[in-house]
């Protein structure tokens, strides 16, 4: 009791260290001299050290396999740098194009594209960025095929023409003496980093070393897309495909670029190697600057529409609140926020029927639980051992084969449904519809949930003694007024752990709900498992779990506030 | 058996008898009495009985057979809350998630008394106790002691004419025990309530209480004021039980009257006062307080029975000295003396020759 400790306390005789504290007016020593504090200090420290190791291996073990993938998938919700790495040069020259107005973006826009587009489809990496903004707008995906397949049609063209005016232009070795320039010129070493870390961000990979191959000075500042497109083309093959350039044929975009560079610049002064061919080549009239928006409005008409452009601009940033926007039935357009239209609008009714649903299978395993938790908590210690095994039973059992179980109970043809009507309380006409809806899901998983629900109670019940009630009603209160007011309070702590223990769990639960609610009873972890499996939207899914999380957060918060979490006993 | 009808009877047990397996009595035939306004203890080993009869009082157990009446109306069918019996418990039973103020106020707000003269009641109580400035604190903020007079007053608050206890001082440590005893003893004779304390410890049962009820296998084995249970005991189980005691067995050789001749198994006769030895040839346990045996030669009183003994050690306990014997065979026999100046302090090995008065030497069953 603590009066004990009170009365030793008040009479406490001289202790050692009355004898150090009266010596000295400084700080208190220890024994050797050293500050007490100080040496206090080291001797807790080892006991840290000592516990913290235990603890180590639990540690290290879920942050690695807990923490971290849970961090790293929520932030797919916001990273978005899938369209910037697969069209950086598009959606550098789409930054100043204004969307607001109907004008189509100009020429270097779908120059860029071309280029961006071409490598993509190389590495074949555009249909996912197709998949992506499809998300936002529909049909961008089969665009993004089908444009990919179609790009090489125009390089081919320009081979044709520049074969016609020499044959060497089909040839490796042409091509690699006129980018690398003369053996002793100053190489465009920056160039190929930045091509490189262009390649491997496409590519989501890690590329080791750098390529043999680097463009001249003099030939990237006089052919720049070229030396561009040749040396991306140079990191792809000797990096990626790991393959010897002087024997790889160029890819068709090289063509291309080297048409729309001829254009442009003026290559006489240019005395290098193959300069007799390139100069043949620009005064042959082959290589005529090359229509890049009439390229792609004739591969598909979308190219020509300012709709499609909008999407790619305004889901060009790094990072975006597209998928969060997307959970809550809005979406990202160029005019800002906007609600989802009407048919697609399901995600925030999910979330709250996921939240309606959760409360009213903890009040039901409220209901359910007390009563029991009360009888366990009350009986006798060999008959309340027995009653415990029955409650644990369902934790010893699969979770599928129970819920499974359910599937059979709650059919139409099902055990309830016949039991019903063989006693005659329900028409053989209209049996009850259990399953593939919500009843399904509140039945079977408050089964499912009721023991979480029990042992908090249990567990505070046991430790209220059996004299608060006799002394409530010495005091004068009926059964109902002793249980009322003296009993029940009491036993709030274990309901408050018990519902949060309920609820929580409850509101992320998909495999139950999957297998019995049909479409009505799903709940909003169902939806966020189809976009990690079936739809493959991480992002959404992503942005929809932190929300789920947040929500919890929310929730245990307000708890707190209310109840005080340091009211909710587990045991 | 004691049976005793002092003043009117305001709390009646008559025959009752409780059985929790319906194969052992835990009480037997318990007849008891008393007048309003007494402070009654029920004392006894663990398992006696007793606590079984203060929860038939309060209603918590129902009598197997029997009649408990309180005021001349039996209560064996009302239920608990409507008997109006105040009630402190041994752990004290203090609602933990209420305020002491609403810890009072409770039984005042079950009887729908109004909240001013809740209030009035609750500081009263309060102050009663001197708790006065404990009302907003919670049960876990006291300590035991406070704890304590908060479930005195919460007993007390609604004004009932019987207060149970029961073993209300377990849990606290000795001082505090015995100031809070006297707070009990008290508060009941300036109330004037009746009391039955429940109690294994037998200071407190002879301190506190007006009669003590000594009980042993489930039966009231004497009831008594606290003076004559000390120097009276009736039968060998209570002269034990109360207080210290040398016994000392032998045979009935002779009974005149107000005195028997008892023969000590060691072969020595002894007068002794008959207290329930009937014939002679009886066995019997011979009974005498350690503190009335004398050994100072001049201070034995004439008629004093003597007897030699062999000193076999010397306790020093400042107030008193304890002495252990060798008297008749018996190597526990024991002797306080007062630590008086001119007392002399034996050493063992010592020969000497104690003595007592006969009617201080009590006969009872072996």
């Amino acid at each position: 009791m603590s009066d004990a400790s009170d009365a030793t306390t008040a009479k406490r005789g001289p202790t050692p260290d009355d004898g150090l504290k009266v010596a000295k007016s400084g700080p208190v020593l220890a024994a050797d001299g050293t500050p007490l504090k100080r040496s206090l200090a080291r001797a807790l420290r080892m006991q840290k050290m000592r516990a913290l190791m235990l603890i180590a291996p639990l540690l290290v073990f879920v942050l690695l396999s807990f923490i971290v993938p849970i961090v790293s998938m929520l932030f797919r919700s916001v990273e978005n740098e899938i369209v910037e790495n697969t069209l950086p040069y598009t959606t550098e020259q789409l930054a100043q194009w204004d969307g607001t107005t109907d004008q189509l973006p100009g020429e270097p826009v779908y120059q860029a594209l071309y280029f961006d587009m071409f490598l993509a489809a190389e590495l074949k990496r555009h249909t996912r960025l197709g998949t992506r903004l499809n998300y936002e707008s529909t049909g961008m995906s089969s665009l993004f095929r089908q444009s990919g397949r179609k790009l090489d049609d125009p390089g081919k063209d320009y081979r044709k023409a520049f074969q016609g005016v020499d044959d060497g232009w089909t040839d490796s070795a042409t091509w690699l003496s006129l980018m690398t320039g003369d053996p002793s010129a100053d190489r465009d070493t920056a160039l190929v980093k930045a091509q490189k870390a262009r390649l491997a961000r496409l590519d989501d990979t890690r590329l080791p070393g750098l390529p043999e191959f680097a463009p001249s000075t003099e030939i990237s500042e006089l052919l720049p897309l070229t030396a561009r497109t040749y040396t991306a083309f140079a990191v792809m093959t000797e990096l990626v495909d790991e393959k010897d350039m002087a024997k790889a044929k160029p890819i068709e975009s090289v063509y291309v670029a080297l048409a729309a560079d001829l254009a442009a610049a003026d290559v006489t002064g240019y005395s290098g190697p193959e300069a007799d061919r390139l100069k043949a080549l620009a005064a042959s009239g082959a290589a005529t600057a090359p229509d890049f928006a009439a390229i792609f409005a004739d591969i598909d008409k979308d190219w020509a529409n300012v709709a499609t452009w909008r999407t790619i601009q305004t889901h060009a940033a790094p990072y975006t609140s597209g998928y969060f926007l997307n959970a809550v039935d809005m979406r990202k357009t160029p005019e800002g926020a906007q609600a989802q239209p009407e048919d697609k609008r399901i995600l925030v009714k999910l979330f709250i029927r996921t939240l309606i649903m959760s409360l009213i299978i903890t009040g039901s395993c409220i209901l359910l639980g007390y009563p029991v938790a009360w009888i366990l908590a009350n009986l006798p210690m060999r008959s309340a051992n027995l009653l415990m095994i029955l409650v644990l039973l369902p934790f010893w059992t699969s979770l599928l084969v129970r819920t499974s179980a359910w599937k059979v109970m709650l059919q139409q043809q099902g055990v309830i449904n016949e039991v019903l009507v063989w006693l005659g309380m329900v028409n053989d006409a209209d049996r009850l519809v259990l399953i593939n809806n919500q009843t399904g899901t509140i039945i079977a998983m408050t089964h499912i949930l009721l023991p979480f629900m029990i042992l908090p109670m249990y567990s505070v019940m046991q430790t209220i003694q059996p004299s608060y009630l006799r002394a409530a009603k010495s005091l004068g209160a009926t059964n109902w007024t002793a249980f009322w007011r003296v009993y029940f309070p009491q036993t709030v702590p274990g309901i408050g752990a018990g519902s949060i223990l309920v609820f929580i769990l409850s509101i992320g639960y998909y495999i139950t709900p999957e297998i019995v609610g049909g479409t009505k009873g799903v709940f909003i972890s169902n939806r966020i498992a189809y976009h990690i499996s079936s739809s493959l939207n991480w992002g959404l899914a992503a942005a929809l779990g932190t929300i789920l999380l947040i929500v919890v957060l929310l929730l245990y918060w307000a708890y707190d506030k209310i109840v005080g979490i340091d009211n909710v006993k587990l045991g | 058996m004691a049976d005793s009808t002092t003043g009117e009877a305001f709390v009646e047990f008559e025959r009752v008898q409780k059985s929790y397996d319906g194969e052992n009595l835990v009480v037997k035939d318990l007849n008891l009495s008393m007048p309003k306004g007494e402070f009654l203890t029920m004392l006894g080993p663990s398992g006696s009985g007793k606590t079984t009869c203060l929860m038939m009082l309060a209603g918590f157990e129902t009598a197997t057979h029997g009649d408990i009446r309180l005021g001349g109306t039996s209560i064996n069918n009302i239920p608990p809350h409507k008997r109006g019996i105040g009630m402190v418990f041994q752990n004290y039973a203090l609602f933990p998630h209420m305020t002491i103020a609403e810890n009072l106020s409770f039984p005042l707000e079950v009887r729908k008394i109004g909240k001013s003269e809740r209030e009035k009641k609750v500081q009263h109580a309060l102050d009663m106790v001197e708790m006065g400035a404990f009302g907003g604190r919670r049960p876990a903020q006291l300590s035991g002691g406070q704890q304590q007079r908060i479930a005195l007053a919460r007993a007390l608050v609604f004004e009932p004419e019987l207060v149970l206890m029961d073993e209300p001082l377990g849990a606290l440590d000795k001082q505090l025990r015995e100031k809070m005893q006297f707070e009990i003893t008290d508060l009941a004779h300036r109330l004037g309530i009746t009391t039955v304390y429940v109690t294994h410890d037998q200071t407190e049962a002879l301190t506190m209480s007006d009669r003590v009820a000594v009980f042993d296998d489930g039966r009231i084995q004497q009831l008594a004021p606290p003076d004559l249970l000390y120097e009276e005991p009736e039968n060998s189980f209570v002269a034990q039980f109360i207080g210290e005691n040398n016994t000392m067995l032998g045979v009935v050789k002779e009974i005149r009257g107000e005195e028997a001749l008892v023969q000590l198994d060691g072969g020595e006769l002894i007068d002794c006062k008959p207290v329930n030895v009937t014939a002679v040839g009886d066995r019997t346990r011979v009974s005498i307080r350690p503190e009335r045996v004398e050994y100072n030669p001049e201070r034995l009183k004439p008629g004093a029975h003597t007897l030699k003994a062999e000193v076999l050690e010397f306790i020093y306990m400042g107030d008193i000295f304890r002495t252990r014997l060798r008297v008749a065979g018996n190597d526990e026999f024991i002797i306080k003396t007062r630590n008086a100046p001119d007392q002399r302090r034996l050493s063992p090995g010592e020969q000497i020759e104690i003595g007592w008065l006969p009617q201080d030497c009590r006969a009872l069953d072996a």
